[in-house]
């Protein structure tokens, strides 16, 4: 199976997914604010940013930022407790948070890419740190306001190089 | 008669979430057992005696199919109701766990109510 992915599907999908989780888990408003596109990783962060991994004929990655402050409003609405501090439990929520979203996207996509992988999710949580995803060349950058907080989603998928090189090396006998 | 139940997932969220939504689903719940991927769940099923298993798919170590696919391989779990609640939306793993035995599928994210709904029909 192939198909193509633009950026306005990305947005679409991650927009939608982000919407459902924010309903019917966290019970928290949103609002999307300008999605945009990046080259380049963003500069050194403070926060937390939960990241998953998606593999398989498309590669790419979902990665949800947001201030320390934010995280544990999240976590506090998924697991109904307050949490003045970023703890464990405030980890694992992102991380989930992070998964319900991405593997929901994931998901959206495999009807037009075929059936695609995901990985469990990663967290990092400190200041001035920097994450890079190896190879990878634009990101779909889509904010998010809750109330008065934001949080942060880049979203890249792209053919994975073994699935490229196959089209590649087929590609005289297609064409013949 | 209470109800004995494992709920496996890697996430300790989504256990916390789930417990929580037993105990509003008003089911008269025994002991809740939890584990964090199939292979802490089948240990922890060897002393633990229970009637219903709430299950995610993705899962390190051992996932919910491997799970699913040994417990209705063993005669003391074939006949325990394995309910799948997973971010995993891919017919193809979906299909999977219903030819395998799966009593029912709630895909991520989730409300109370559909979990409920769900366990309404099953026990």
């Amino acid at each position: 199976m192939s198909g193509t992915v633009s950026p306005e599907d990305i947005v679409a999908a991650v927009t939608q997914a982000t919407e459902d989780v924010f309903s019917t888990m966290l019970n928290l408003p949103l609002e999307k604010l300008e999605p945009q596109t990046a080259t380049s990783e963003p500069p050194g962060s403070d926060g937390v940013v939960a990241l998953v991994g998606i593999g398989g004929s498309w590669t790419g990655s979902g990665r949800i930022g947001c201030n320390k402050q934010t995280a544990c409003k999240l976590a506090g609405a998924l697991l109904m407790s307050s949490y003045p501090e970023v703890d464990e439990e405030v980890l694992d929520a992102m991380a989930e948070v992070a998964n319900m979203i991405i593997g929901n996207v994931k998901t959206n996509f495999e009807s037009q890419l075929g059936p695609l992988g995901l990985s469990v999710p990663t967290v990092v949580f400190g200041r001035n740190y920097h994450t890079r995803s190896a190879g990878v060349q634009n990101w779909m950058v889509i904010p998010f306001r809750t109330g008065e907080d934001h949080i942060e989603i880049r979203f890249c998928l792209m053919p994975s190089q073994t699935s490229q090189s196959r089209i590649e090396r087929l590609r005289p006998q297609i064409a013949a | 008669m209470a109800l004995d139940v494992m709920i496996v997932d890697d996430s300790a969220a989504i256990r916390k979430i789930l417990h929580r939504v037993l105990v509003q689903a008003e089911v008269p719940l025994g002991q809740v057992h939890e584990a964090c991927d199939g292979k802490d769940a089948l240990e922890k099923l060897k002393s633990a005696k229970v009637g219903l298993i709430l299950s995610d798919i993705n899962m390190p170590n051992m996932d919910g199919i491997e799970l699913l696919n040994r417990l209705k391989a063993d005669e003391n779990f074939k006949s325990v109701p394995i309910v799948m609640v997973t971010t995993e939306g891919s017919q193809a793993k979906v299909l999977q766990a219903l030819e395998l035995g799966a009593a029912g599928y709630v895909r991520k994210p989730f409300t109370a109510e559909q979990i409920q709904e769900k366990l309404a029909g099953i026990i």
